[in-house]
């Protein structure tokens, strides 16, 4: 009893130690708000690239009303939706303060429903796993384990994240495009078939990456979340059908079938449901494009201008990616080329990854926002911000990862690097272009070592419970 | 008529077309803003090409880049830069009140020299031949402070109303010349005026005119006296004279107080102008058919007197500038500030105390100068304005990476007392591909000269109804109600540039990163450690037909149950041979794809 007690208050501790640190990230980004003048981050190219800028966006906006296509121009690329509710926000009105500060709060509001949102799809995943795991009869991990809430440290981690403070702070449209990723995860752990197709389908409206999330998603709604390998759970039965031989496979399977949260066998109706939804939610969000497009040129015009911009990289002003200054230096008849290899690099890794992680679909889906973040045609540190976050969700499986020390260092390295370089080239014309780029490649090179070595540390963990599991009859 | 333009005109429609090679930049303040020459002889810097077809809509960029190559050819000039479309614009009213298929560009960094004008000559009846243009002599003409020649041709033929057709093509050569200090050592009468330098035709272009081309109808030389000048040399002459009663006279004599004519004009023709009974504009005129060879004609101005005027103005001033360092961002100014309201200037448009000036502004901006219009600002006298208050309407096509420049057209409206106004427009730049840069790019990138307009303002002389004057083409020119116009800089916009020598790094860094990603998860992927090794090789053992064993398990997942490795021995060698048929089947099945899309 007293045990219990002890842990309930711990609980309730650990609860209030959230809010506490949570409501003080949020007076944080207050705070910094008040001075984003000075700070001047909106216009940094970490910060805002032209999909995410809010000052293209108030561009578009002003086409718009001037009746000119806001797609006129190479202006804004992003969603028309995003247009009409973020674009009245931009207007400066004579003073001009009071609408500046309500778009920022509204981007302090997504960054903290994103973190509220991944507590609590971190509270969801724990809960599943422990309970496979107590089904699996390994106790030995949950002693350990209950002292770590990942969700917890994962909303922290997302709402201290200097990436995310400067991303909220600089008013790019980012923390939006986080917050309905993080929807449709959350969305999906829950069941909530018609939350996690709404968030996704907005997802891939405004930033078209999302789109490779459904594998994950479907994973999730089929198999549930994240659980050990199934064939452990198989062995397990099956061991057990040893134990008393006189029972028969029906019954075997009946038991399997009786434990909660644990479906084996993968559940095509939330699934059909979630494609039904999901097509649902695409046809309105286009019919919504579509009226709000339509006397500039229709939903064609819309699509060249962002998704055909997100393809095809026409603009090489410089960011933390490496494709710009590529296309910058590229051989025009390589061009084309070279567009489908990097972004069919992204395509090819789907499809390995899915049949290693499927029991994993969370950790899967978490790979998969790394890997377009990383090969991305106009990162923006934002993306970062949110893959590092959600890394948090697996602190206890990533224990043993391997170079974490190295990787801090190395992030902290380039966001120090990466600025300085880009003033020496371009405010003071002594740097040189090539300076910025090492940056972008170290930077590149770090997000490949952190996806490489926790994928490297999830199958090694894997490893470690069926060997717990086998060794534990 | 040379018979090319005619061609040209034929063949591409032509309406009205203009085409000038400029040097040099028109000194507003000094040379005037206000008169004939100012307002439709100055031209911006570097190439400047309009023209107005009569085709078809859809047919009109197809004609002027035709045009373009066609008009690089006939003056040597690269012309032909104007054919992509991010070089030329469809202004719609700010460039001329007139709308329609106009496409207007302009090529800033042009080089202007001997070579584009000797094909401009080439149009002349007689070239330098004969006749005044005689007077070209290149070095004196290139010395200048500024040369511009331009031509223009203009078209009835195509018109709906056939009354008069037939093809006009004006060809005009500006030249602001210093004529050269002489020897003697100019005298100083007050404390700090010095006497203008005094010039002749000879001394300030070397040579002399001998008589007119046989083909010309007429061959004048005017001698212009500002208005400023005039009532200046008005005051002196009745300082001198202490009465103002032979003032009729005075204006008739080429030698005045002030200076002094070396050869006594054909004829003096005097500017009527109701709104300056004063002073106003006289006209000294010289009839080249006059002279010969044995006696060349060589006018000679000499002053007698240090004289400052003044040259009339526009209403503003117009002046350019950049603001911001940096290669990332920026913003283009454009000031404009009131000058002296010249005696009588600002009641053009004075109704009942509401004085309004209007003005339009015409702005090409190439594409990677990317404009933020929405960044809009209108400072009057310093202080910001609403945008609304003082735009009357303004048209806005914003450009778009690598296909078109923004174009801007503003008409304004201010009340007249206002001293200045300053419009501001925030851009980022953009970042250019390296086969974009030209050869030398860290000089930097040139935005065309703005255009600003004065519909109300009309820069025209009235000289007094004269049959004798409407033969001479200059002053039937300068009679025509011109509207008044000016051009602000060139600005020059440094870009940042990337590494030219290293593509090749480049690429083949990316790639090995890239590289180092795919294999190094893939490898992670398939990775198996010791205890799974063993496993599979005793796996192995058992060597079933691996597609046996994968239709089993679909088999047996399709059913619900778990799969059991069963024995399918015998099945083996039959399914081996399947598998064989398949993937020649698939091989050929490819073959034939490429054959039909390549094919």
């Amino acid at each position: 009893m007293e045990e219990e007690k002890e842990t309930t208050t711990t609980t309730t501790k650990k609860k209030q130690c959230f809010w506490t640190w949570a409501l003080a990230s949020v007076i944080f980004r207050l705070v910094l708000i008040h001075f984003s003048r000075n700070l001047n981050l909106a216009s940094r190219p970490e910060v805002s690239t032209p999909l995410t800028s809010l000052r293209r966006l108030a561009e578009g906006y002003w086409l718009k009303q001037s009746s000119i296509s806001p797609y006129a121009g190479s202006m804004y690329h992003g969603s028309p939706l995003l247009l009409s509710i973020l674009g009245p926000l931009t207007v400066q009105r004579g003073e001009g303060q009071y609408n500046h500060l309500i778009c920022s709060l509204l981007f302090v509001i997504a960054d903290f429903m994103t973190a509220v949102l991944i507590r609590a799809t971190g509270q969801n995943l724990q809960m599943a796993y422990n309970q496979s795991l107590k089904s699996l009869g390994i106790v030995r991990l949950l002693e350990r384990s209950e002292m770590l809430a990942s969700g917890d440290i994962a909303a922290l981690v997302y709402l201290w994240n200097p990436l995310t403070i400067v991303t909220c702070v600089g008013s790019s449209t980012s923390p939006i495009e986080n917050l309905v990723i993080v929807l449709s995860l959350y969305g999906a752990c829950r069941r909530l078939v018609p939350l996690a197709a709404f968030g996704w389908v907005i997802a891939t409206h405004l930033s078209l990456y999302p789109a490779i999330l459904i594998v994950p998603l479907i994973l999730i709604l089929g198999y549930g979340p994240d659980s050990p390998r199934r064939k452990l759970f198989q062995q397990r039965a099956s061991i057990k059908v040893g134990e008393n031989p006189s029972t028969d496979i029906h019954y075997q399977q009946k038991e399997l079938a009786s434990q909660p949260m644990l479906p084996l066998r993968f559940s095509w109706r939330l699934v059909v449901h979630f494609i039904l939804w999901a097509s649902l939610w695409s046809c309105y969000v286009l019919l919504l494009c579509g009226i709000s497009v339509r006397q500039y040129g229709g939903l064609g015009e819309m699509f060249k201008s962002t998704y055909g911009f997100i393809l095809t990289v026409p603009d090489l002003s410089p960011n933390i990616g490496v494709l710009w200054y590529f296309f910058a230096e590229v051989f025009d008849y390589f061009r084309n080329f070279f567009l489908i290899v990097f972004h069919v690099n992204i395509l090819f890794m789907i499809l390995p990854l899915a049949i290693r992680l499927n029991h994993r679909p969370c950790f899967l889906a978490f790979v998969y926002i790394a890997i377009s973040s990383l090969l991305k045609s106009y990162p923006s540190v934002g993306d970062s911000a949110l893959y590092l976050g959600l890394l948090g969700l697996f602190v206890e499986e990533l224990a043993d990862m391997q170079f974490s020390f190295f990787l801090f260092c190395g992030y902290v390295g380039i966001s120090f690097l990466s600025p300085v370089m880009h003033n020496l080239w371009i405010w003071r014309g002594t740097g040189n272009a090539n300076f910025y780029f090492a940056t972008a490649m170290a930077y590149a090179c770090f997000q490949i070592i952190l996806v490489v070595e926790s994928v490297s540390a999830m199958l090694n963990h894997d490893r470690m419970l069926r060997k717990l599991s086998i060794m534990k009859p | 008529m040379s018979l090319v333009m005619l061609e040209q005109v034929q063949k591409f429609r032509i309406r009205e077309m203009e085409l000038s090679f400029t040097q040099g930049r028109w000194n507003y303040e000094r040379w005037g803003g206000f008169d004939p020459i100012s307002s439709s002889n100055a031209k911006p810097p570097g190439v400047e090409l309009w023209a107005v077809f009569d085709v078809p809509h859809d047919l009109v960029d197809a004609s002027w880049k035709n045009l373009t190559h066609t008009l690089s050819g006939l003056f040597c000039a690269s012309i032909n830069f104007l054919e992509s479309s991010t070089a030329y614009s469809a202004p719609d009213w700010g460039f001329q009140p007139f709308s329609g298929s106009l496409r207007y560009g302009s090529l800033p960094r042009e080089a202007v020299c001997t070579e584009n004008l000797t094909p401009w000559l080439k149009l002349l009846p007689c070239r330098d031949k004969a006749g005044l243009a005689t007077l070209m002599d290149r070095p004196s003409i290139y010395r200048g402070f500024y040369h511009s020649q331009r031509l223009r041709l203009s078209s009835t033929e195509f018109g709906s109303t056939e009354v008069e057709s037939g093809i006009a093509l004006d060809q005009t050569l500006t030249v602001v010349l210093q004529p050269t200090t002489s020897h003697r050592a100019s005298m100083t009468y007050s404390s700090d005026s010095v006497l203008q330098p005094s010039w002749s035709l000879s001394s300030i272009f070397g040579r002399k005119v001998s008589g007119r081309c046989v083909l010309a109808n007429s061959s004048n030389v005017y001698v212009q006296v500002e208005r400023g000048l005039m009532s200046e040399l008005k005051i002196l002459h009745a300082e001198d004279e202490g009465s103002g009663a032979d003032n009729l006279t005075f204006e008739k004599t080429w030698n005045n107080p002030g200076f002094e004519l070396s050869i006594a004009p054909n004829r003096v023709i005097k500017e009527v102008n109701i709104l300056h009974d004063e002073t106003s504009i006289v006209l000294y005129e010289y009839l080249i058919d006059n002279y010969s060879n044995s006696e060349p004609f060589d006018l000679g101005f000499t002053w007698k007197f240090p004289v400052v005027w003044s040259s009339p103005q526009a209403p503003l001033h117009a002046s350019r500038f950049l603001m911001g360092s940096g290669n990332e961002r920026g913003a283009i100014a454009i000031s404009l500030k009131a000058t002296e309201p010249s005696d009588g200037l600002w009641f053009a448009d004075t109704i009942e105390n509401s004085c309004m000036l209007r003005f339009n502004v015409f702005q090409v901006v190439p594409w990677y100068v990317r404009v933020y219009f929405h960044t809009l600002q209108v400072f009057v006298d310093g202080k910001p304005q609403s945008v609304t208050d003082f735009i009357e309407r303004m048209r806005i096509s914003p450009s778009e990476d690598k296909v078109s420049p923004g174009v801007m057209e503003m008409a304004l409206k201010l009340p007249c007392c206002v001293k200045s106004v300053t419009l501001t427009l925030e851009f980022d730049k953009g970042f250019l591909h390296i086969d974009e840069y030209p050869p030398d790019a860290n000089q930097g990138f040139d935005i065309p000269s703005a255009v600003i307009s004065f519909p109300d303002f009309h820069a025209s002389m009235h000289f007094l109804k004269d049959d004798s004057l409407n033969k001479s083409p200059l002053l039937s020119k300068f009679q025509e109600r011109s509207p008044v116009l000016c051009y602000t800089e060139v600005l020059l916009v440094p870009l940042t540039t990337p590494d030219f020598s290293m593509p090749y790094n480049v690429i083949t860094i990316t790639c090995t990163v890239f590289a180092l990603y795919f294999g190094s998860l893939l490898n992670v992927l398939r990775r198996r450690v010791g205890e799974e090794e063993r496993f599979l090789k005793s796996k192995d053992s058992k060597k079933t037909g691996r597609l046996g064993q994968l239709l089993s398990k679909l088999f047996a997942k399709l059913r619900g149950k778990s799969w059991e490795p069963t024995q399918t021995q015998s099945a083996s060698s039959s399914l081996i041979s399947s598998k064989l048929i398949f993937k020649v089947i698939l091989v050929a099945g490819i073959a034939a794809g490429w054959q039909y899309y390549s094919g």
